[in-house]
């Protein structure tokens, strides 16, 4: 076979990136014992002593561990409902538009948040919500009460799955506006012609035609139901609201690395991982036989 | 091409509310950014005492006179641009070379199914954030550029993005090169790169983006402020002074806030976003079409 010669040539293509990924994605995964250990950073992963489920059942000790699962679950869901519905509003209501320049700058401008970061955007949304920022104004001159956003546990959660929302909602658009650029113009025509409105051609022939590409986000948006969003949550929240904020990957983060639990925070992330890992594998699944969806 | 629609008064009225509320859309996606804008270039006591509104007030560039002569500040901002080139060149060449073996079929390359596997199980399943931390900290690495960039080296994303353009290169091609005696070494870099451009672009963009907007890493590998990256800089001596420091009492919040040089760190929120912005038509231009390449499946 002409095939065998070429075959050592592609292994030493893959072999540096395998090398790396070995390093630092398979190791880790084997790390992971440490959640059975009351790990040491001093001792090291082979002198540590092990205490089996320890850790786990320390964790459904935690007056905080109902509290993190549950903020997770809760935030992740509020921004995957938002961020299936908002951006397919947008997308359609930008599909109506007609002029194409119009178009394309309105385009360009609400996809330029989707490139900053959060520590960015953080901060810019801190400078408007702080007591004598332009949102508080707002209130202010229509009669309410100025309000402490970011320390207020009843507006943080909204805060976090609307700035989230206001961030991705033009780009996650994009997946819909491809799906609307493929649909059969004369499909409008027709419509347009047995008289239909405007909201009924929308209703009877946009809405249809995105229902796959709806069906598949939603399913592979199933893999998400634990990620709340720790790069925003950790640069927006602070113990104030906790109650409301604190969520797996923030709780992990301070456990571990800044209170040093090794093995408490590598149980926690664990713990998520193989869930995550579950709830991926079966959005997957689903995708696979709703969708005809396969990822590579 | 021009759509037959039905054009009666009442549509007409709905086709110019349609117009401004996306104007309102597009416009309440920039006011946040604009206003941070206008902050850094405003006066400290107008910022401070809450009046500057849309223009900044009392216009003036000593925020951004006084970041430049900020030795820490220029440093993390060096610091994130050689994290930039050096990560953005290993994340090139290493998307290369893991694309092209792994765009060929099952029957001309083995072994290709197995690599798959693992590099789409690295992709799904983490063995999280400790893990890798202590292994990272065994290496050697805290305090060093290395560990900014060697954990991301492997962009699995780019490279199922990439494998899929290779892909839809004619197979004749191919075998026309082949057949002149052409290598796969030869091939990748005489044929498929040359053909690959729009990808390559939109790849690079995307590892560019994710290097320049990372901060966790920073944050946790590297001890001293004199190695922060810019965006670890920025969220410990800004966003971490604004929120974190108190406990307690919800006034204090706002208290620092206030006291707290407003306008300065608004200058330097702006300076950070510089290069994304200077880069942002390029990235316009190429994102969609790479996204959709991502989403194709064959």
């Amino acid at each position: 076979m002409r095939y065998r010669s070429l075959q050592k040539h592609y292994h030493i293509m893959l072999f540096p990136g395998i090398i790396l990924l070995f390093i630092f994605s398979i190791v880790p995964m084997f790390g992971t014992l440490i959640a059975f250990q009351d790990f040491k950073i001093g001792l090291g992963i082979w002198r540590s002593p092990w205490v089996g489920l320890e850790n786990f059942s320390y964790m459904f000790e935690l007056p905080d561990s109902r509290r993190i699962f549950t903020n997770t679950i809760f935030l992740a869901t509020a921004k995957i409902v938002a961020n299936l519905t908002i951006p397919l509003i947008f997308a359609i209501m930008l599909n109506e538009l007609r002029k194409q320049k119009f178009k394309r700058a309105v385009q360009t401008i609400v996809y330029l948040p989707h490139f900053l970061s959060w520590v960015i955007l953080s901060s810019v949304i801190s400078d408007l919500l702080l007591l004598n920022g332009p949102v508080n104004h707002l209130f202010e001159a229509f009669g309410f009460e100025p309000v402490m956003f970011l320390a207020s546990n009843k507006w943080f959660p909204y805060i976090v799955v609307f700035s989230d929302v206001w961030k991705e909602f033009g780009f996650n658009a994009i997946i819909y506006l491809a799906a609307l650029a493929g649909v059969n113009p004369s499909l409008f025509e027709a419509a347009g012609m047995d008289g239909a409105t405007r909201l009924q051609q929308i209703w009877h022939v946009t809405l249809p035609s995105l229902r796959p590409t709806i069906v598949l986000l939603a399913t592979l948006a199933i893999g998400n139901v634990l990620n709340a969003g720790f790069d925003q949550i950790l640069n927006m929240y602070s113990p104030l609201v906790y109650e409301s904020g604190d969520v797996i990957d923030t709780y992990v983060y301070r456990a571990g690395i800044l209170d040093g639990q090794y093995g408490l925070a590598t149980a926690v992330g664990l713990l998520k991982s193989v869930i995550a890992f579950v709830l991926i594998m079966t959005s997957y699944q689903l995708a696979n036989r709703f969708a005809n969806y396969r990822i590579f | 091409m021009k759509l037959v629609r039905s054009r009666t008064i009442g549509s007409s009225v709905s086709t110019a509310a349609l117009y401004a509320a996306m104007a309102c859309i597009a416009l309440l996606s920039l006011a946040p950014i604009w206003y941070t804008t206008a902050i850094s270039f405003s006066d400290k006591a107008a910022a401070a005492a809450g009046s500057v509104t849309f223009w900044p007030q009392d216009f003036n560039l000593v925020s951004y006179a006084t970041i430049l002569g900020d030795p820490t500040f220029l440093g993390a901002f060096w610091i994130s641009v050689k994290r930039v080139l050096l990560g953005g060149a290993i994340n090139f060449v290493i998307t290369v070379l893991m694309a092209y073996p792994l765009s060929k079929e099952n029957r001309e390359f083995r072994f290709r199914s197995a690599y798959m596997w693992l590099l789409v199980f690295t992709m799904l399943f983490s063995g999280g954030t400790i893990p890798l931390y202590i292994v990272v900290k065994e290496l050697g690495l805290f305090n060093s550029i290395w560990s900014l960039v060697l954990p991301s080296a492997v962009p699995v994303f780019n490279i199922m993005l990439l494998l899929n353009f290779f892909r839809s290169i004619p197979k004749e091609l191919n075998e026309a090169a082949e057949i002149d005696g052409a290598g796969p070494w030869y091939m990748l870099l005489k044929v498929y790169l040359p053909l690959s451009l729009p990808a390559l672009a939109t790849v690079t963009l995307f590892s560019v983006v994710n290097h320049w907007n990372a901060f966790f890493d920073g944050m946790i590998y590297m001890r001293s402020v004199d190695n922060y990256p810019l965006q670890t800089y920025i969220q410990q001596l800004v966003v971490q002074v604004n929120m974190q420091d108190i406990s307690g009492d919800p006034n204090k919040l706002d208290l620092i806030a206030k006291m707290s040089n407003k306008t300065l760190n608004a200058a330097k929120i702006v300076i950070s976003m510089l290069p994304i912005l200077a880069i942002y038509p390029f990235l316009q231009k190429y994102f969609i079409h790479g996204i959709m390449l991502g989403s194709v499946k064959e």
